[in-house]
């Protein structure tokens, strides 16, 4: 869809400076190159580390008493929700908050959309209230770069289908790096549904960008094809998986799969899969657990894992907001380009 | 009143001619195809241009016309018109209109308003079973009797075995095909692309090649079991074509059918140029490149049988939505001949000659209907091709009502010149240089 691939040096680049990072092999990202953040497929490395090394600065503002900046004062983002969602939801809200743009939540159940509106009339309707950017969420891949074709605002993707879910990617990676400094060289275990998971396919996208070795492990009815061409080992004995991680993430499983034939019960899953002190144990001493939330304790993750001492799961949380912030600044950015151009 | 087309090379393989013949109509007869054939009194001459292939009519056995029941996507009028844009002069039009048709009634009105229109010859397909819902034949006697050539269930499979065993047992009587949709339900699922590193990459819900090859086992089998004759839809999979060369190495009679879209493209479509495109959904989806080698190897060495478009049109409102909640098709007739001229023969992959047998001579023997060839008195349904025409495809340019093409903006190399049905020229591509001359 997209051609623009050459990345051009603007003047912008010395109105927005950033700390020297430790030799990157290429010139640092200055902008993001599109308009939308459709997915990690879209995303350069550098890009990347653009958007992890904003989330630094602005995860110091949380630490702030007064929690708000007025970077996006006067912009207008439309959280666009048609699935349910807490905490993607509400992440994306404080992110708006914390930079001062107005914000409007619509949160729409599917089914009520199946025999009424189109989501393509529904976004433009809600564009023709001038919004700057449109955080969607929806069950159908690809509903994001549909709203992209027809739509003036910029497109966040919030989750679509079983797609993309760049925003929780990015927010996973900041994680890991935070812990462990970088991502190349980690080996990244992600145990789970991995055929039904939008979060599997971001983390793979990105960690793999970033030079991590990831490894996908779930039962081979949950493994969907071609994975391995797309730089993943993969394996179903969890145990191959999590030896010698750096990290390991653990994905939902839904419980309407039994009826689908995925598995046979939750308790073999446990048994199988789930994540356990005792296989934790195959992880490095310092390994880290995460979860995109929101969780089955006792499904595919022990609570005692859960709750221990290598548990970052609400630090993700915490930095999810960070690097929203991240997010909208910098497409923020880019309105401004435009209005400048 | 007669006319000579003069001059032009005519490719009939069913009687073994291709070579520069004189082509002498009498009204909707061809009298007869030799060379050098004098002009008489009486008679009007027709100077074919150079370049110019004179072909027994192309005939589309696989075609969804909407009416009744659906006419804001297309009507038999304007499907009919698109179809002699294509350069065909007969059509077979499946039976999941609404209602379905699954009885004489249904049947008459498509023949009534196909007349009517007076473009292409619409031969009405008939349910297999009643309502196409799998479970009582559908009168298939009197669906016979009022003109149906084939039966079908087409966009459903005849889920059940022992309901297709009975239906290609009963149409054995009336020497007609059973046409069979082929996949199998449960495997197919709720899946809306090709299962494989496409559809994972963007998290399309798969739809695995052995969804499709299953159910052809099962039909090729079958057909050995009852000696009825069944056609396989729109084949797609590689192990599809596996089951029906062993199914005619065995003597059943199997035929098959692959469209353009599948010998074209493959599911990097989904992703590029435009990524969730749902004019490259379509049911059997867009597969990988395996399959489509191996269904152009069956094109070429004679183990597909038939091209044929499956012409699906849709409004583009429907088309404009979530890729998972797009329906299923796309339409056909006026790229079939370019895409098959471009990609296939002048590739050097199939002859002209195999080309008419793919679009003209097999469908009319599989449909025991007349044309697919230019013997003397024969039916005069005639295709002009113009194969080094350079041709862009615009989809709002298209005759047809519905616009849902892959193909818009593409480049292609052959196009359709002239259509002539029963001697009458019903169609006349005012962008080929001279075709004015046949008007």
């Amino acid at each position: 869809m997209t051609k623009s691939s050459s990345r051009t040096t603007t003047s912008a680049e010395a109105d927005r400076p950033r700390d020297p990072q430790p030799a990157a092999s290429t010139v640092p990202a200055t902008h993001l190159r599109h308009r939308h953040l459709l997915g990690i497929a879209d995303l350069t490395p550098e890009e990347i580390l653009l958007i992890l090394d904003t989330a630094d600065a602005m995860k110091e503002i949380a630490a702030r008493p007064i929690k708000k900046v007025p970077t996006l004062r006067g912009r207008t983002i439309v959280n666009l929700f048609f699935e349910p969602s807490t905490r993607t939801r509400t992440s994306f809200e404080v992110a708006e908050k914390r930079l001062s743009a107005d914000t409007l939540n619509v949160a729409i159940a599917t089914s009520s959309v199946v025999k009424g509106e189109t989501l393509v009339d529904t976004a433009l309707n809600l564009e023709a209230m001038a919004p700057d950017m449109i955080v969607l969420r929806h069950s159908s891949s690809g509903a994001c770069d549909l709203l992209a074709r027809i739509c003036r605002s910029r497109i966040i993707n919030a989750g679509d289908g079983m797609h993309e879910h760049p925003t929780q990617a990015l927010l996973d990676a900041f994680t890991i790096r935070h812990h462990k400094g970088q991502l190349a060289g980690l080996k990244v275990a992600i145990v789970g549904d991995l055929l039904h998971s939008r979060v599997v396919r971001s983390n793979l996208l990105l960690l793999t960008k970033l030079g991590a070795e990831v490894w996908l492990c779930g039962p081979p009815t949950m493994i969907p094809p071609g994975m391995e061409q797309l730089g993943a080992h993969v394996t179903s004995r969890v145990e191959e998986a999590v030896e010698g991680a750096d990290a390991v993430m653990l994905l939902r499983i839904q419980l309407e799969r039994m009826q689908g034939g995925f598995f046979p019960s939750l308790r073999e899953y446990f048994q199988v899969f789930g994540m356990t002190e005792a296989r934790m144990r195959l992880a490095k001493p310092d390994a880290i657990v995460m979860h995109p939330g929101p969780m089955n304790r006792g499904v595919e993750i022990a609570s005692e894992v859960a709750d221990g001492p290598y548990s970052v799961i609400l630090e993700q949380v915490a930095n999810g907001v960070a690097v929203r912030m991240a997010v909208l600044y910098l497409l923020a950015g880019g309105i401004e380009d435009e209005a400048a151009a | 009143m007669k006319r000579l087309l003069k001059g032009g090379r005519v490719v009939d393989p069913a009687n073994g001619v291709d070579g520069d013949f004189d082509v002498l109509i009498d009204g909707d007869r061809i009298v007869r195809v030799e060379k050098n054939l004098p002009a008489g009194e009486g008679i009007t001459v027709v100077s074919v241009p150079r370049g110019l292939v004179i072909v027994p009519g192309l005939i589309d056995m696989h075609v969804h016309l909407r009416e009744p029941g659906q006419e804001h996507k297309e009507t038999i009028a304007t499907g009919a018109a698109s179809a002699v844009a294509g350069g065909f002069t007969a059509v077979a039009c499946m039976p999941n209109t609404t209602p379905v048709n699954d009885n004489a009634g249904i049947t008459g009105f498509m023949l009534e308003r196909a007349s009517a229109a007076g473009l292409a010859r619409v031969y009405p397909i008939g349910a297999v079973t009643r309502g196409s819902k799998g479970e009582q034949l559908a009168d298939i006697g009197e669906l016979h009797e009022a003109g149906c050539v084939a039966v079908s269930d087409d966009g459903h499979p005849v889920a059940s075995a022992l309901m297709m065993r009975r239906a290609l047992e009963y149409t054995r009587m009336f020497d007609m095909p059973v046409i069979d949709h082929c996949e199998d339900p449960t495997l197919k699922a709720d899946g809306v692309a090709h299962e494989g590193l496409q559809a994972s990459t963007l998290g399309l819900r798969g739809i695995p090649g052995a969804a499709e090859e299953i159910m052809v086992a099962r039909d090729v089998t079958l057909a050995g079991l009852t000696g009825g004759a069944v056609h396989i839809a729109h084949m797609s999979a590689r192990g599809s074509l596996r089951a029906v060369r062993e199914g005619k190495a065995q003597g059943f009679v199997v035929t098959c059918e692959v469209a353009p879209h599948h010998f074209t493209l493959t599911d990097e479509a989904l992703a590029a140029p435009l990524k969730y495109d749902t004019n490259c959904k379509m049911n059997p989806p867009l597969r990988e490149r395996a399959d489509v080698e191996a269904l152009v190897e069956g094109l070429a060495d004679g183990s597909v049988d038939v091209i044929a478009t499956d012409h699906a049109p849709h409004h583009a409102d429907e088309k404009r939505v979530e890729f998972d909640r797009a329906p299923f098709g796309i339409v056909g007739l006026e790229t079939c001949v370019p895409l098959t001229l471009d990609r296939l023969v002048h590739r050097g992959l199939i002859s002209l000659a195999r080309m008419v047998e793919l679009l003209s001579v097999n469908p009319a023997r599989i449909l025991r209907r007349p044309g697919g060839s230019l013997a003397a008195g024969q039916i005069a349904d005639i295709t002009v091709l113009a194969p080094d025409q350079a041709v862009t495809i615009r989809a709002a340019a298209l005759k047809s009502k519905s616009k849902n093409t892959p193909f818009d903006g593409w480049r292609l190399k052959g196009a359709p010149a002239i259509t002539i049905v029963g001697g009458r020229t019903v169609f006349t591509n005012a962008a080929v240089a001279g075709a004015e001359a046949f008007a």
